[in-house]
């Protein structure tokens, strides 16, 4: 049984934001990631905030610059299965669709999932890590091999959403209410490096809500997939995801997006695969040359190296792939 | 629990097996009684807002399982699972692991599998929550029940609950699924003892005995 809390299902958006005014009061959305935290007493709550009598966050609609808009209580198996997402922006589909399992992806949100805690195992077990306010990164020196290779510096987490990579790929912007009005975020400016502030995951304030997700239009040249590697078929988090954005044309590479997950404490964009690819044909150099770029700057922990090798072959097939139905 | 006994006259609820006053009492609390007998908030909760519930207080919360409708004393931090066998003793939902990792908890929710143990059950009021004791065709089993039992689907049964709530999602999205689809169904419900192509042949059979009814 969790510890003890007061709950509120607020009727507006505005009640909401004031509700979560009090202390350790938060966000429930889903709940699929908070309540496991709860039990775990990873962090205290007194008051959760429940947003599902808010239907005004749920939903896929087409905004009028023929880009999308996802509320941000839209479930993860509804953004898996709906045929805009599916057609227009295939590698958002197959995240999604890799997410959990089926019945996590009926009741997660996608508002939650970019907003989840990271898995590492001395975060959320009876450790008083760096993230928790102590004064060491367990995985340092540690059972890291599930911890990031790119990005760290004081901290190892890897970002652990399957949907972010597709939705940064795709140059998502995210629209916030909080008590100050209403703001939006591009997904690249969402998530926080530990090495900026190593509390907190995101660049939301106190009292802040997603309330929904905007995608810029898809062009009709745009070809997208995401990959996922893990130890079993379901529940489990990525070991490497890799995810493409490219816009194809006359057989090149007019623009291009890749992003990674289970790489870095963020979802990462490859530059370096960018940059090669970014203007040249997918032919079998140009795409060796990029997936042994992408890990340059990679720094393993002891027992994560295999994520070199990994990365770099998941990156080649994928290109590979990109190159055959170009 | 019947409402009977409590004083409270619902007219809803008659009675749930296994459940008895001082198993009630001892479950919530005397404080949480006199929550029972001032709350007003009722109302509010139907028009699917909720006011602040206080913490370690219960509150009065309606559910509608398996086509009934229970008024039930609820903390706030109880989760489905919890409350689905400990208020009203239906216990076809298992406890596994408890964080979202097993599927033994696994119950519909608007005709959607779902785990009830990730599941508040103060989250639940106003919904359509169906459980395995929801598939009887009366006193016989039902269509994916029968089907478990004819293809010998499991082995120590555990997970087994689980598993058919899973296939019945399935075929109420999906009259006519195709192995894969059973496969990929029942993909969250994890079965210790690898009775998995036997699961897959149920799911099958399940779906010809449906159509059939
Ligand atoms: C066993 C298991 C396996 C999993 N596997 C995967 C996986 O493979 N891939 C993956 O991507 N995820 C996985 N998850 C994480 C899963 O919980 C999320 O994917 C899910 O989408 C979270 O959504 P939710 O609505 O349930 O979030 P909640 O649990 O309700 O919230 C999560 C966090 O975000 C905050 N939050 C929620 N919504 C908002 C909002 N709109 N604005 C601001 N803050 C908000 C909450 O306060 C909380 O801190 C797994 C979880 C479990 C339990
Ligand atoms: S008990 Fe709910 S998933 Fe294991
Ligand atoms: S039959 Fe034993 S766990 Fe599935």
């Amino acid at each position: 049984m969790t510890v003890h809390f007061s709950y509120v299902r607020p009727a507006s958006l505005q009640d909401a934001v004031s509700q979560l005014g009090s202390d350790n009061a938060l966000i429930h959305a889903g709940g699929t990631d908070l309540l496991g935290c709860l039990r775990d007493e990873v962090f205290p709550a007194e008051k959760l905030v429940s947003i599902s009598g808010l239907p005004e966050l749920r939903g896929i609609s087409k905004t009028t610059d023929n880009g999308l808009r996802i509320g941000a209580l839209t479930t993860i198996a509804e953004v898996a299965a709906h045929p805009l997402i599916r057609e227009s922006y295939a590698a958002l589909a197959q995240g999604a669709a890799a997410v959990a399992s089926p019945q996590l992806r009926n009741q997660g949100t996608l508002g939650g999932n970019l907003c989840q805690k990271p898995r590492c195992w001395y975060y959320r077990g009876e450790f008083h890590c760096l993230r928790k306010g102590g004064n060491y990164c367990y995985a340092v020196n540690g059972e890291n091999q599930y911890h990031c290779i790119l990005g760290g510096k004081n901290c190892f987490i890897v970002h652990p959403s399957d949907t972010a990579p597709a939705l940064l790929a795709f140059g998502a912007v995210l629209r916030i209410t909080g008590p100050r009005g209403s703001r939006s975020v591009t997904l690249a400016d969402f998530h926080v490096l530990p090495e900026r502030d190593v509390t907190r995951e995101t660049v939301l304030e106190a009292g802040e809500i997603v309330t929904e997700i905007l995608l810029p239009p898809a062009s009709a040249a745009m070809r997208s997939s995401y990959r996922k590697v893990r130890a079993r078929q379901a529940w489990d988090f990525a070991l490497a995801g890799v995810a493409l954005a490219l816009e194809l044309e006359g057989g090149r590479v007019r623009r291009s997006r890749v992003v990674l997950s289970g790489a870095a404490p963020i979802p990462w964009r490859a530059v370096e695969v960018e940059k090669i690819i970014t203007g040249s044909a997918l032919e079998s150099e140009v795409i060796h040359e990029a997936a042994v770029a992408a890990m340059t700057k990679a720094r393993p922990l002891g027992k994560n190296g295999y994520k070199i090798p990994l990365f770099q072959g998941m990156l080649a097939e994928e290109l590979e792939k990109m190159r055959q139905v170009s | 629990m019947n409402n009977e006994e409590n004083g409270e006259k619902t007219g809803q609820c008659r009675c749930v097996h296994g459940f008895t006053r001082r198993g009630f009492l001892t479950s919530v609390g005397v404080g949480a009684m006199a929550a029972l007998a001032t709350s007003g908030r009722l109302s509010a909760a139907q028009e699917g807002a909720v006011a602040e519930r206080a913490a370690e207080k219960a509150v009065v919360i309606t559910l509608t399982v398996n086509d009934r409708s229970h008024r039930l004393l609820v903390e706030p931090r109880w989760s489905l699972l919890y409350v689905l066998r400990e208020q009203l003793g239906l216990t076809g939902a298992k406890v596994g692991c408890e964080r979202g990792e097993c599927g033994a908890c696994t119950v519909l929710i608007d005709d959607l599998p779902r785990y009830a143990c990730l599941t508040l059950a103060v989250e639940a009021e106003g919904r359509r929550i169906t459980t395995l004791e929801g598939l009887m065709a009366g006193e016989e089993l039902g269509p994916v029940q029968q089907a478990f039992v004819e293809e010998d689907a499991m082995q120590c049964g555990y997970c087994t609950p689980g598993q058919i709530m899973s296939v019945e999602g399935l075929l109420r999205a999906r009259p006519q699924p195709d192995q894969a689809e059973i496969r990929q169904a029942v993909s969250g419900n994890l079965c210790r003892c690898g009775a998995y192509p036997h699961i897959v042949k149920a799911g099958l059979r399940a779906a010809e005995l449906k159509a059939k009814r």
